[in-house]
């Protein structure tokens, strides 16, 4: 079984313990109160943090120093037996996303689109930007990213199903996955590199490829004049590098990002998985502030990275009287392959 | 024979009734797993008096009459157990009056309740009726005469305790008002203060008499209707939180559900719960209450809310379309299931038994309950599907649904819409006072014994 | 020896649960089935067809005039496709009638009207049994030339051609293709029957000798681009033919109009009337042209663009599909289809019921005349429509 490559040192020597003092969902005294709580966690103790976490995957991204503590947090957290979230709604999720046959795949030479299993990947990843790559797309069980199941406390499940998800590309012969959901990408990297999980293809982020494609396509662009407000999802605090490609493709088709609160490292969780795990009160007050925050902002859109989110919020933020659009259909906007007034 | 075709034909015209084999093939046979029986002819009547000549030709000639909408309730109540008329009531699909003030809609005896619905989605959107999520060609009328339940009816009750009023031609011919139609025109009171005349022919199986028109009630239709799904692994919690949904009085619905496939429902119970509201701020409220009241399931992690998201059209949707889907799970067009009406507190005990049937018979199984009254009994559907080419498959359904009628009974049960084993079997249990009784009313409404004979049959 | 029947889809029949969506419109405001609702029986519904299509094959009941006409009162108008609640079998329903019929006609067993219909078409080319000489009659005085390697090819078909009201649908197409200044030509006396009928009907080796000369035909003459009057030859063209070798792009002609008029090629003035539409399912349901017919009448200043209750995908069907046009199986009672479109029709408080297919245009005028409106209601094709825009 793989291990999660820890090192207790770069801990015990923290001078910031970021990772809890930056917690949006927890609060502590200070850095004494939050390093303290830390060590417990790391010595198998019990803290609060294993009964408290919300499983935002924000600490992965606040702490600077290479260690991992929202997967460290998780794997104590099953050490222990404790669940995260209702035990039938944990083992939904197990049941759900397991393994039965019913993938589907299409012709890959070298290259796989990853559509993990998520239906509106499908249809997100089609179209003149995909249209090289569109028919390697793949869907199902069989090639979905097991992250997920973070937040549920149960990193056996992906200890266990990541290198099948892996293997099952290898057998494809791809030699290059473009991940059309960030959080693909980011089991793909992150999460395999933690555990020391060998990935031996080249997994490819879908904002490179986007941007790269608009770039080609930039005599296609017609600007869009508008201004929007991001909703950056769990999984790209995995992989904090890839944050600036928003503003990169979001410049390129003309769209502006005003400045909000809610952004970038202080960004909120889209309140589909805190409903699960913490109840409504802290979703609906996630929700609402995050939501409101959009709309000071002076944004006309709501710009989503992940289906998920997407689903979470979009009859949310239409209530608010924002546009919710992916940021691919952005681009099909931009360059004229789909209308502009969105659903 | 051509005497009884020529008189049938003289009733309803050439195109109103049929003895050709494709007809009589058809209605001789419903979609769930009993023996056909073929009828002598099938009759499609468009007004009361057609029936009402139709039943005093049948008296006369002593020839069996089995009223039928659209023989949806897969147990057979339809198959004309010892041949005759089949009586096609489905011409007769007339709204014959909506009174928005009072609340309630006079319908034919043959009107669907897709009809229905989209009668009032158009006219009178601010009312709605107990829809079942039975298919929408249904009718109204036997749906209430077979006890059918709806998405009301955990607010307000069975189906026919929505009635209003009912026009019906007796076994003898005549045709009889009961309730406040009896008295003047207007149709909001199925008896009371006199009588309870309606349950003579609620609950009968067309045994007793034929619904002509039926007043239904309506009900508020609120501008936004909303769901939550709450799941949990412990079978033994069930009743307790039912019970506390319940004393919110809030829900419009309840359903209890569990099935093995696909895997997404694998080892849960679901708990489908409508609610409904004029305002975001009502809606918000109520389901914070209920959120609120199952807290400590969520707390003791035994139990959560799942998201809707992928399902919320389909669960919103009235009648439910891919209900009907489950009878192609096995490739084969068909399930039927026993449905008895019991109380909360047995869920486990009927949760067991589902499962234990379904391995004995080696058949495919999906349950789900509808809590009826406010909790006060729900009703639990043990429901096989099967392959309509496979008779070895259909024979093991019908012993699996024959046992689970068994142990509802022995359960202190109450079989919904029996086939005419079932009622034997009810029969027997019955007290023997009350089966006398049953007698007495049966014989002196029909003494020729013409009306749907086979059901409710105390000597046959 | 015993015959055995089978049939393509016949692992299928067994599956149907007859619940009964099939008869509705997706709001179940009514019965959508034509031939349920003409005749009541159960039957007479897809699921009735599909319990009994699955006895007889079973040999539970024999080939009869009865069983045939039930067959053959299906108007192919989809509907029961597209309500069908079972996604994994709902798309062979219609299939499976053809299949039954196609059987029907290997026994022998067809009703006299669907013989004397193949019959016509084998001898004369055309249900009308009228000389093929007659057939490009309809086209003089419209400008339309002999197809010489244009752009577009004009198919009229046979309603098209030979039937007053088609004549006259045609005509307008016609003329406004030629005012347009596009480059279209006709087969005339060359054109042949498309076969959409026979094929529905169940006449698979005339449909493909049909199908396969006029593939050659149009082939041989360089055709590439074909407009159709009517949508059952457009459907043909489009889903039968490619099977058989002839790949063609085809379009309606609502498409080119609308097109026309967008381009400002077509320009039209007032014309203050209040028009419903009604949808061919050929048209609609079938190839899922819904948008063209709308615009093009949305397009003409003053018309009052009003819809019926059932449209689009719950379009009630005008009765004339599936050779009922020719076979009149379904009857022309108070519930026969046209009838009963006709007075949904009144309920829009719409003057003219704007039609797009030939076969609707004659089914739809006779229903008017039925019902004792001639003076209330009148049935035009959107091009003549457009004509009366243009001369006012």
């Amino acid at each position: 079984m793989y291990a999660l490559k820890w090192k207790e040192k770069i801990c015990a020597t923290c001078p910031s313990a970021d990772c809890l003092l930056k917690c949006q969902y927890m609060s502590f005294a200070g850095h004494d109160e939050a390093h303290g709580e830390m060590m417990k966690v790391i010595r198998g103790e019990d803290s609060r943090v294993l009964h408290e976490c919300a499983t935002c995957y924000a600490c992965e991204e606040y702490c600077k120093r290479g260690n991992h503590p929202f997967y460290l947090i998780s794997e104590r957290r099953e050490e222990k037996g404790l669940f995260t979230a209702p035990r039938p709604i944990t083992n939904q999720w197990i049941n759900m996303t397991q393994m039965q046959g019913k993938c589907m795949a299409g012709a890959v030479k070298d290259k796989a689109l990853s559509c993990c299993f998520i239906p509106d990947l499908g249809i997100l990843g089609q179209g003149e930007i995909f249209k090289d790559v569109a028919p390697a797309a793949v869907f199902g069980a069989e090639y979905m990213c097991p992250a997920v199941h973070t937040h549920f406390a149960r990193m056996s499940v992906i200890k266990e199903r990541l290198p099948k998800v892996i293997e099952n590309f290898v057998k494809l012969g791809a030699k290059e996955v473009i991940c059309l959901h960030d959080e693909c990408y980011g089991t793909f990297t992150a999460i395999a590199d933690a555990y020391g999980i060998d990935v031996p293809f080249k997994p490819v982020y879908y904002m490179d490829f986007l941007l790269s494609r608009m770039k080609e396509m930039k005599d296609r662009i017609t600007p869009l004049g508008i201004k929007v407000a991001y909703q950056r999802p769990c999984s790209n605090r995995l992989i904090p590098d890839k944050y600036p490609l928003v503003r990169e493709i979001l410049d390129l088709i003309g769209v502006e990002i005003p400045d909000r609160v809610y952004q970038g490292e202080n960004c909120l969780c889209c309140g589909e998985i805190l409903r699960s795990v913490s109840g409504y009160k802290l979703a609906d007050d996630v929700q609402e502030r995050n939501l409101n925050d959009m709309v000071a902002s002076g944004a006309s859109y709501c710009v989503f990275n992940c289906p998920a989110c997407q689903s979470s919020l979009s009859e949310k933020v239409a209530k608010k009287g924002l546009k919710p659009v992916h940021i691919i259909d952005l681009c099909k906007m931009a360059i004229g392959e789909k209308e502009r007034e969105v659903k | 024979m051509r005497d009884i075709l020529k008189a049938l034909v003289e009733i309803v015209g050439e195109r109103g009734v049929s003895n050709t084999p494709e007809e009589l093939w058809f209605y001789s046979r419903d979609p769930g797993v009993l023996t056909p029986h073929l009828p002598d002819y099938v009759v499609a009547p468009r007004t009361t008096e057609e029936v009402q000549k139709i039943v005093l030709l049948a008296n006369r000639e002593k020839i069996p009459v089995v009223p039928m909408g659209n023989g949806m309730s897969l147990t057979g109540l339809v198959i004309p157990l010892k041949g005759g008329i089949v009586l096609d009531m489905k011409r007769m699909n007339k709204i014959l009056e909506v009174n928005a003030m009072a609340r309630y809609a006079v319908v034919e005896g043959g009107t669907s309740q897709g009809v229905l619905k989209a009668y009032l989605q158009e006219h009178h959107p601010q009312l709605r009726h107990s829809i079942p999520d039975a298919p929408p060609t249904t009718t109204i009328a036997a749906n209430a005469a077979l006890h059918g339940q709806g998405r009301l009816t955990q607010q307000y009750g069975f189906n026919s305790e929505m009635v209003t009023g009912l026009e019906v031609v007796l076994p003898t011919g005549e045709i009889c008002l009961i309730g406040s139609p009896s008295l003047g025109p207007y149709w909001f009171s199925r008896g009371p203060t006199m009588p309870d005349l309606s349950a003579l022919f609620l609950g009968w199986l067309g045994t007793t008499g034929i619904i002509t028109k039926i007043g239904m009630r309506l009900y508020p239709n609120k501008k936004i209707r909303d769901v939550e799904l709450f799941v949990t692994d412990r079978v033994d919690l069930i009743p307790h939180i039912l019970y506390k949904l319940t004393h919110l009085e809030i829900l419009e619905d309840v359903n209890v559900w569990f099935q093995p496939k696909p895997l997404v429902f694998k080892g849960n119970y679901h708990i489908t719960l409508y609610f409904t509201g004029d305002t975001e701020e009502e809606i918000t409220f109520k389901r914070r209450m209920i959120w609120d009241t199952l807290q400590e399931y969520m707390d003791s992690k035994d139990g959560g809310f799942m998201s809707v998201q992928y399902m919320k059209d389909m669960l919103m949707e009235m009648p439910q379309r891919g209900i009907a889907d489950f009878a192609d799970v096995p490739k084969g067009g068909g399930f039927e299931y026993s449905g008895p009406i019991t109380i909360i507190e047995h869920f486990p005990q009927y949760a067991a038994k589902v499962v234990e049937l379904a391995a004995k018979y080696d058949v495919l199984y999906a349950s789900s309950a509808r809590l009826i009254s406010g909790g006060h009994c729900m009703m639990f559907s043990i429901s096989f599907a099967f392959n309509r080419n496979d008779p070895a498959m259909m024979t093991r359904v019908k012993h699996a649904l024959d046992e689970a009628t068994a142990f509802a009974l022995e359960m202190g049960g109450i079989p919904w819409k029996p086939n005419f084993m079932e009622q034997k079997m009810t029969m027997e249990k019955m007290d023997p006072n009350a089966l006398k009784l049953l007698q007495m009313i049966k014989k002196n409404l029909d003494p020729q014994g013409i009306m749907n004979p086979g059901n409710w049959e105390v000597n046959p | 020896m015993t015959y055995v029947r089978t049939i393509e889809h016949a692992d299928i029949v067994h599956r149907c649960f007859r619940c009964g969506y099939c008869k509705f419109p997706s709001d179940y405001v009514d019965f959508n089935c034509p031939s349920y609702k003409a005749f009541g029986w159960d039957t007479y519904s897809p699921g009735g067809r599909m319990w009994l299509i699955r006895a007889w094959l079973n040999d539970e009941i024999k080939s009869s005039p009865h069983f045939a006409e039930i067959l053959y009162s299906c108007v192919a108008c989809d509907n029961c496709k597209t309500q069908c609640v079972f996604p994994k079998f709902k798309d062979f329903i219609p299939d499976i009638f053809q299949e039954a019929k196609a059987e029907l006609v290997n026994e022998g067993r067809i009703p006299p009207e669907v013989r004397d219909y193949f019959k016509a078409i084998a001898v004369n080319g055309n249900p009308y049994k009228l000389p093929q000489s007659e057939r490009g009659k309809w086209a003089e005085g419209t400008g339309l030339q002999p197809y010489v390697n244009q752009e577009y090819l004009f198919y009229a078909g046979c309603v098209g051609s030979y039937d007053e009201v088609g004549q006259k649908m045609a005509r307008s197409v016609g003329k406004l293709l030629v005012d347009a200044g596009v480059s279209v030509g006709i087969l005339g006396s060359e054109e042949a029957c498309d076969g959409s009928e026979v094929k529905i009907l169940g006449e698979m080796g005339l449909f493909t000798k049909l199908a396969q000369e006029n593939i050659e035909q149009f082939k041989g003459k360089g055709v590439k681009k074909i407009i159709t009057l009517d949508p059952h030859a457009l459907n043909a063209f489009k889903k039968d033919y490619p099977k058989l070798g002839g790949k063609f792009k085809v379009f309606h002609y609502t498409e080119i109009l609308a097109g026309l008029i967008k381009n400002k090629k077509i320009i039209l003035s007032a014309y203050p009337m209040k028009i419903t539409y009604h949808d061919p399912c050929y048209l609609g349901r079938h190839n899922q042209i819904y948008g063209p017919p709308r615009e093009i009448l949305k397009a003409i200043p003053g018309v009052e663009f009003l819809e019926m209750h059932r449209n689009s995908l719950n379009a009630f069907c005008c009765g004339g599909g599936g050779g009922n046009f020719f076979t009149d199986i379904l009857g022309t009672g108070e519930d026969s289809a046209g009838r009963v479109r006709i007075r949904e029709a009144m309920e829009t408080g719409a003057r003219i019921i704007a039609v797009a297919c030939p076969t609707c245009a004659k089914m739809l005028s006779d229903a008017v005349k039925a019902e004792g409106l001639e003076d209330k209601l009148e049935i035009l094709g959107i091009a003549e429509i457009m004509e009366r825009a243009r001369t006012k």
